[in-house]
């Protein structure tokens, strides 16, 4: 019986005759609702909080500092030139967006594979993708130069008749990515709304008490309510799940409809989505792996959660492999001489640097995830999804920068070199991303409790008697 | 149940809010569809000129060519305004005392030009030549209007870059005979549709729709 399970080796056991936990068996149904409260109740934020808000804040500041002296500079500050027309703000808008997937897997695809651990950590990942998306957004808005301009990316009707080019991944960019947003931010708000409620029932302070009540939107918990939202969720799930698919493969499409050799290739929407995951997931357990222990989450966010993302990881690491060998094998086969130079070039060129980074970041450090033991050794954890945020950052700095900087004509060859506002801008998205991060696990509820509470052990075993509490819990 | 900290009343703001967030976007539609289209802010435009000129006594009653004064059209870009010289020419004898020609006079006398305001004034990215339509069977009408009704010169048209367009796109629709292009006056015989497939083939029209044609 897994009630009987009492220690935390018990519960990690791999006994196939008895049904995993999927959180702590020692939680209740209180004590969900008080530890993950707790963080958003507390009256101050613990010290380290300030710290690195502050931190966060100034990076923050300083981007939008940059973005300043860009406009009123233009484009030139940027290390973009002839023949690397996308430098920086490209690579980093496929890097953001990359790190965007994850959120939608796991609230979508694994809520439609019944994969129930997801509960524990989806409201997390969906956080974490609608703040990617942020910062990816942000690129390509002040990449167009005349950022007073950017309107111009959406086909608004306008005096001069003129459109985007219908035709171009460029614009099916817009709107994949918006779409993205929008169904990333309305999957995670509508989600939250239980919890909400808890919160607002909890509420001391008549600030916290009118914010959670206006966005809790009058939820009472009562079963009509439930049944009908349990509805909508699935329904969101649904259209949210093409998504995790559709992005990455209309943005892989920016580079994959060029003629350029080592962009031109059909490999690429399956090989950007396998990458966009891979790099999702590192981000989550970056995020996860201090915040549970640094909020007391451990209970919930269990090493089986941690394993499970590190699987994903491996799984979807060597998929990258793959698609990074047979690359090569394709250059070879296809006898194309410009294909076969651009990949020597890449292994072997002026930027071999940065591919050997990409490839030992991402296809060999992350294959230790075979052994149990580093799949469960949090250090080594964080070590290894550290390199591969590292590493898929220079996987889209490598497909962006060696393919343009040595194309067809030996003439135009050149070396990209970035600027330190290239750097700097690189940084302060980060800034971005951990302001927008810290905020939301300062006041939000940072797990799923009406979910998790769903899939807690007492619902597994016989015993269980009378039906689980409803969200807002604590009343 | 939780302590209610709202009130009932707040209830109908849902519905405030709908109408409002519905409103707001038929605001911005409308805004951006009407209220800032060329068509609203230029169209109109009927500046005071420092002489009460009128194109109606000149154009219309008197049935002066707009090529006496506009000499330069058929073979520049800029549709000259003429010098004072050509307004001399007539008034020396004509209303020589009257006293709405005082400036003119005094211009003459100086030397120093009269400061017309530009009605029809195309921004500086655009490159525009007079002498490429009107030598190809665009009519003066076709872009001014009846200047030959106007007391004081008004623009009738947007002169948008869809406008441009609209014609650069779908020319035999404006397309006259080149002898009826300054005739303010003058209908198709025919219906012009016929008549400006004719036209094209035989002026050869061909207007370029590119970038490069306009922003040079």
């Amino acid at each position: 019986m897994s009630s009987e399970i009492t220690t935390t080796a018990e519960f990690l056991s791999d006994d196939p005759v008895k049904r995993a936990p999927l959180v702590d068996p020692r939680l209740d149904y209180h004590s969900v609702t008080e530890t993950v409260s707790a963080i958003a109740e507390r009256p101050k934020p613990p010290k380290a909080w300030y710290a690195a808000f502050a931190v966060a804040l100034s990076l923050t500041l300083m981007l939008f500092a940059l973005i300043g002296y860009l406009i009123v500079e233009g484009v030139g500050v940027w290390g973009n030139n002839n023949p690397a027309f996308w430098g920086f703000p490209i690579v980093n808008f496929v890097f953001w967006v990359g790190i965007g997937h994850a959120g939608t897997l796991i609230s979508a695809i694994l809520f439609l594979f019944r994969q129930k651990w997801r509960t524990s950590i989806n409201r997390f990942a969906e956080a974490m993708t609608i703040f990617a998306v942020v910062c990816a957004g942000l690129f390509p808005g002040i990449h167009v130069g005349r950022i007073w301009f950017a309107y111009w990316l959406f086909p608004v009707p306008n005096q001069m008749e003129m459109w985007p080019n219908f035709r171009s991944p460029l614009l099916w960019d817009v709107f994949a990515v918006g779409t993205y947003a929008t169904v990333s931010l309305l999957f995670w708000y509508f989600g939250m709304i239980p919890d909400l409620a808890t919160l607002r029932d909890r509420a001391r302070s008549r600030l916290s008490k009118i914010l959670y009540g206006v966005f809790s939107l009058g939820w009472t918990g009562s079963a009509r309510e439930w049944h009908r939202y349990e509805r909508s969720y699935l329904i969101l799930a649904a259209l949210a799940t093409p998504l995790v698919l559709s992005v990455h493969s209309v943005v892989s499409f920016d580079f994959a409809v060029a003629q350029l050799p080592g962009w031109h290739t059909t490999i690429f929407p399956p090989y950007f989505v396998a990458g966009a995951i891979f790099s999702g997931f590192a981000m989550v357990q970056t995020l996860m792996v201090p915040a549970r222990r640094f909020f007391g989450l451990e209970k919930i966010v269990t090493m089986r959660h941690i394993e499970n993302m590190n699987k994903v990881i491996l799984a979807t690491g060597s998929m990258v492999g793959y698609a990074y060998g047979i690359e090569f094998f394709i250059a070879w086969y296809s006898g194309n001489p410009n294909e076969s130079f651009v990949f020597l070039n890449r292994a072997f060129g002026p930027y071999a640097w940065a591919y050997w980074i990409m490839v030992s970041c991402n296809v060999i450090f992350p294959q230790l995830f075979w052994f149990k033991k580093i799949r469960r050794n949090l250090l080594i954890t964080m070590v290894i999804v550290m390199l591969v945020n590292v590493g898929m950052w220079f996987e889209r700095f490598v497909i962006v920068v060696t393919s343009l900087s040595r194309d067809f004509v030996p003439a135009s060859w050149g070396y990209f070199k970035p600027t330190a506002v290239d750097l700097l801008m690189l940084l302060g998205s980060f800034g971005l991303f951990f302001t927008l991060f810290l905020l939301f696990l300062r006041f939000l509820p940072i797990v799923a409790m009406a979910e998790v509470k769903g899939v807690m052990p007492h619902d597994h075993g016989p015993k269980e008697k009378g039906a689980p509490e409803s969200a807002g819990g604590e009343r | 149940m939780a302590e209610q900290i709202f009130p009932k009343w707040t209830n109908r703001l849902r519905t405030f809010l709908g109408l409002g967030a519905a409103g707001a976007g038929v605001f911005v539609l409308v805004l951006f569809a009407y209220g800032a289209s060329p068509k609203t802010l230029n169209v109109g435009y009927a500046p005071d000129q420092p002489v009460p000129y009128s194109h109606a006594i000149h154009a219309g009653k008197l049935g002066i060519d707009c090529r006496y004064c506009h000499t330069t059209v058929e073979k520049a870009a800029a549709a000259a305004i003429p010098p004072t010289r050509t307004c001399m020419n007539c008034h020396e004898r004509i209303r020589p005392e009257s006293p709405k020609l005082a400036l003119v006079r005094e211009s003459a006398r100086t030397g120093e030009a009269i400061p017309w305001v530009k009605v029809h004034d195309l921004p500086d990215y655009v490159f525009f030549d007079h002498s490429a339509h009107v030598t190809r069977g665009i009519g003066c009408v076709s872009c001014h209007g009846r200047v030959d009704r106007m007391d004081v010169v008004t623009q009738t048209q947007p002169l948008s870059m869809g406008w441009c367009l609209n014609c650069h796109r779908n020319p035999e629709a404006f397309l006259r005979p080149k002898d009826k292009v300054t005739d303010m006056a003058w209908k198709p015989a025919e219906p012009q549709a016929e008549l400006g497939r004719r036209l094209r083939e035989e002026y050869g029209i061909r207007p370029p729709t590119s970038c490069s044609t306009c922003h040079r």
